[in-house]
């Protein structure tokens, strides 16, 4: 091993002289050529700026990428990926963005019409210039929201305020070059480049995504958001997020999706990193909402992302909740590792699939610690000719005496050419602990939709309503204002599916 | 499937002369063996044989790396040395109490005449009536599963059972005894067919000397046409050094019932593996089971439940006790296909936890394609409840004995599915038998 690596510093040096050479040219380039190689890696680097270290951890990642294969045991199936015929960097060329939202794709601005967000919001969202800057809506809730455009971050918001109480929300990319200590201390400490193929690939190239740190006992005064969507064409999204939550901090952070349709399949893999020290408490919730693909399945995002939390201190606790409606393909588990004692994690996940949309979701929960806890309460919609499969593991190490687990899984099929699965790994090695799972597949029974129409519902409305009841145990995990845009998500989701 | 790209390092220096792998002494026997098994003269069933031969010289026997095998590891029993039984077909066997009018005595998995009463019954010797039987192995169980291979390459014996339309079969015990202490190995293939509306009450003993070491590889392929039912209860009470790998390939048709039961109590290694289809409307299907797994051993009860026709019931309850450093395995899967509609599945996996020691891999799965269906699983692991001890214990009840009811209550629960009278009784004596020997230690 050591020989192989001397190897490759010799190559790495070799190479290194040229390509500063070339970084002078290339500065002014909006794009990174197509492809995948260790140069565009170099070029990602110096776009970026980036330290050393940081580079030579991404060419550590790229070379262990060359060497793996991309999962199979996932029950989605794709045409493979070429990896060389994809951009993996773009900066959005600022002077090309809207002047108002009336320059905006209508068909983009109703879609937001329909999920209610507020205007302001969406001129953000849809990249009007100068949006970004104005300072959001006073009379709502504050929100501060960083909004990342294909691969750069252009809005941020109430960051003085957050300043304020000394927490550090910004671009990865800024925390790079701002705050090189703390990146360094905890990237990659939960997911590995090494971890899977698409988590070594996210730590080759990613681009952007967002970095919070909140100091030992503060408690985030508001919500944290980012808003993504791809925006370029045939731009594969990297994004990479790290949140810390030091000892006794709080956060409750927001992701959400929008993409505007796109015929070409979108390459979406992302890696989150989620840190709670002693008593700090991290709630991480995602509405995603990429473009799923028309009716036929053409078309549509593969989104195949890596979130990991790592429960490091005594009570600290994780939260994830995610409603998934989006996507032509979601391969998601976001996980807990529970090393501190009386650690806490939670999963709760609604996923929808529609037309011909694929979801392979779950989690894992690893309990290491003393008395750690973890709930799983997973809500899979299968309409359409989706296949939506629950996938999770619950694993509890001898040493985790008075562990507990309960897992929940639910699915709920519309039309008969659908598929609804749950594999559900349990491996407990310990006495002491308590694992139950249980799990229902079953369709809208016939009576409740009757009732609803004997009420004057519509069809739609009456599915609508149930799938909404069906989903409550994890929408209520929500976010007030999420919880609002996410139920009328369910709904659009769901348009046509019913007769 | 994964196999082949897994390839140990031995396999690459395989040549066609010298079988190597993890499957080499088998395949060794094999040649040694091929004029002299039963069918050898018979062009399908040498087929079959030599691509079950070629299939483990290819692949192997399954490492953990094989999703289905990922917690059963095979290598403790693939590094020990095996020969072939040799018992005498006249050696005196001492047998248990018979629990049935009739039964089938099969030890060191060859079918003895001379211990046997089957009055009445159409059923004979494998190896004697292999040709008439030759075009239906490997139809029921299929040869793509590594415990079928294994045994289709050595199967040398078996009970052919036929029940004729409408009869009533009664109850037969199925006997198999494991002699001596040696390290043999016995691969039994047994066919029982069920016509129309046929019944049959199948109680299966499977038993061994202790300290054999020997591994039994059953495979049963079962047939239920219309309307039949059969009670099958599997009781393994092998030695605590055998292997145990049993394979069930049972098909139901329109309005058939398989009603099994399977009880995994002796063995190192033991593993029954259930591949059930139904296959017609109005089928049911049972596959209730306990494992009692003690010091040094590991129990694995796999299931795949296929559900292939609408209107169809399936019902599964499953229930592991661990004591001492032991491992429990469960594995099942329900398939529900898209033509399916109105299947009503059901299945629950509890696990209890004597010991710091043990640990239980369950992985119930669903797996369902149509939308008017109604389909649940549960599991749990854990301890005994310390309230329920509490409640015992302040009623006066010593600590040993409050556990003891305890257990057995939790066991009671799979045990008291099975109706038929005998068999439960069967299946009582094994569980009592079992905490006798292991419940101090637990």
């Amino acid at each position: 091993m050591p020989a192989v690596e001397e190897t490759l510093d010799t190559v790495r040096d070799a190479t290194q002289g040229a390509y500063k050479w070339g970084f002078e040219t290339d500065i002014e380039m909006e794009f990174a050529p197509k492809g995948l190689n260790e140069d565009i890696v170099r070029f990602i680097s110096a776009k970026k700026n980036e330290p050393q270290w940081l580079l030579d951890w991404r060419l550590r990642a790229f070379e262990v990428w060359k060497g793996m294969e991309e999962p199979r045991w996932p029950a989605v199936t794709y045409p493979p990926i070429d990896y060389q015929d994809a951009y993996y960097y773009a900066a959005p060329k600022k002077k090309d963005g809207p002047k108002s939202l009336d320059e905006v794709d209508p068909e983009l601005l109703k879609t937001y019409a329909k999920l209610g967000i507020p205007l302001k919001e969406q001129a953000i969202l849809a990249g009007v210039e100068g949006a970004g800057e104005v300072p959001a809506d006073g009379a709502r809730m504050p929100v501060a929201v960083d909004a990342v455009f294909d691969s750069v971050s252009v809005a941020t918001t109430y960051r003085e305020r957050l300043e304020k109480e000394g927490i550090i929300f910004c671009a990865i990319s800024e925390a790079v070059q701002k705050h090189p200590e703390l990146v360094r201390k905890y990237l990659g400490t939960v997911v590995p480049h090494t971890d899977n193929f698409f988590a070594a690939l996210n730590s080759a190239v990613f681009t952007d995504g967002s970095f919070v740190y909140i100091p030992k006992g503060v408690r985030c005064p508001m919500e944290l958001s980012t808003y993504f969507r791809i925006n370029a064409k045939s731009t594969g999204q990297f994004e990479r997020t790290l949140i810390i939550a030091d000892e006794g901090a709080t956060v409750s952070y927001l992701e959400g999706c929008t993409a505007p349709q796109r015929d070409e399949n979108q390459l979406h893999a992302a890696v989150v990193e989620l840190v709670a020290l002693d008593d700090a408490s991290i709630k991480y919730s995602t509405v995603q909402n990429w473009y799923p693909g028309d009716e036929n399945g053409v078309g549509g995002i593969y989104n195949f992302v890596t979130k990991r939390a790592a429960c490091r201190g005594k009570r600290s606790k994780v939260s994830w909740t995610q409603v998934e409606t989006g996507s032509a393909i979601t391969w998601k588990y976001p996980s807990c590792i529970l090393q501190g004692e009386e650690s806490v994690g939670e999963f709760y996940s609604v996923a929808i699939t529609n037309n011909h949309q694929q979801a392979d979701t779950g989690t894992k929960m690893i309990h290491l610690g003393k008395n750690t806890r973890s709930t799983i309460v997973s809500k899979g919609i299968s309409a359409g000719k989706g296949q939506n499969t629950y996938r999770g593991l619950v694993r509890i190490s001898p040493k985790a005496s008075g562990a507990r687990n309960f897992t929940q899984c639910d699915s709920l099929l519309i039309g008969d050419l659908c598929g609804a699965h749950t594999v559900p790994y349990i491996e407990n090695r310990c006495m002491t602990a308590k694992v139950e799972h249980e799990a229902t597949t079953s369709r809208i029974a016939e009576d409740q939709l009757f009732y609803c129409r004997q009420r004057g519902l519509s069809q739609e409305d009456a599915v609508g309503l149930i799938v909404n009841g069906f989903c409550r145990e994890v929408l209520k995990e929500l976010p007030m204002e999420f919880a609002v845009e996410a139920q009328k998500l369910l709904q659009i989701s769901l348009e046509g599916s019913v007769g | 499937m994964r196999a082949s790209s897994m390839r140990r390092p031995e396999d690459s220096e395989m040549n066609s002369v010298t079988p190597s792998g993890n499957a080499a002494a088998f395949l060794h026997r094999y040649a040694g063996l091929a004029e002299r098994l039963p069918g050898a003269s018979i062009p399908e069933v040498r087929k079959l044989r030599d691509a079950a031969a070629e299939t483990l010289m290819a692949g192997g026997l399954p490492s953990r790396r094989v999703e289905a095998w990922r917690y059963t590891d095979l290598s403790p029993m693939l590094r020990g040395a095996f020969r072939e039984a040799l018992t005498a077909v006249d050696e005196a066997v001492v047998l248990p109490a018979k629990r049935a009018e009739r039964r089938a005595v099969f030890v060191d998995g060859r079918f003895r005449a001379d211990l046997s009463e089957l009055d009445g019954l159409v059923a004979a010797s494998l190896a004697e009536v292999i040709e008439t039987v030759a075009g239906r192995l490997n139809t029921v169980a299929s040869a793509s599963q590594p415990m079928v291979t294994l045994n289709t390459l050595l199967f040398e014996d078996g009970l052919v059972l036929e029940v004729p339309e409408g009869a009533d079969a009664g109850r037969l015990e199925l006997l198999s005894v494991a002699s001596g202490e040696t390290a043999s190995t016995v691969h039994p293939r047994h066919l029982i067919r069920l016509a129309r509306g046929a019944k049959l009450v199948l109680l299966e003993t499977a038993l061994s000397a202790a300290g054999a070491r020997h591994l039994h590889n059953p495979v049963f392929e079962i047939e239920v046409a219309e309307g039949a039912k059969i009670t099958h209860v599997r009781v393994q009470r092998e030695a605590e050094s055998a292997y145990h790998l049993a394979h069930l390939g049972v098909r139901v048709a329109e309005g058939g019932t398989y009603d099994g039961f399977v009880l995994n109590a002796g063995g190192k290694i033991s593993r029954s593996e259930t591949h059930l289809a139904l296959t017609g409307p109005n089928a049911i299907a049972h596959l209730n089971g306990a494992q009692l797994v003690a010091e040094g051993q590991l129990a694995d009860t796999t299931t795949a439940l296929d559900h292939a026709a609408p209107n169809c019931a399936s019902r599964q309850t499953v229930k592991t006790v661990l004591a001492g450093r032991s491992r429990g395995v469960f594995q099942g899967k329900i398939l529900v296909r898209r033509e399916a509609q109105k299947t009503d599945g059901y299945q629950m996996n509890q696990a209890l936890l004597l010991s710091e020691d043990a640990e239980i891999d369950s992985k119930p799965q669903l797996e369902i394609y149509a939308d008017d269906v109604k389909c649940s699983h549960g599991a749990t692991a854990g301890a005994l409840d310390p309230d329920s001890l509490f409640y015992l214990r302040a009623r006066g009840i010593p600590a040993d004995t409050a556990r003891a009811m305890l257990v057995r209550a939790f066991l009671q629960e799979a045990v008291e599915i099975v109706a038929d009278e005998p068999a439960r009784e069967a299946l009582e004596e094994a569980v009592s038998a079992w905490w006798a020997q292991h419940g101090e230690a637990a």
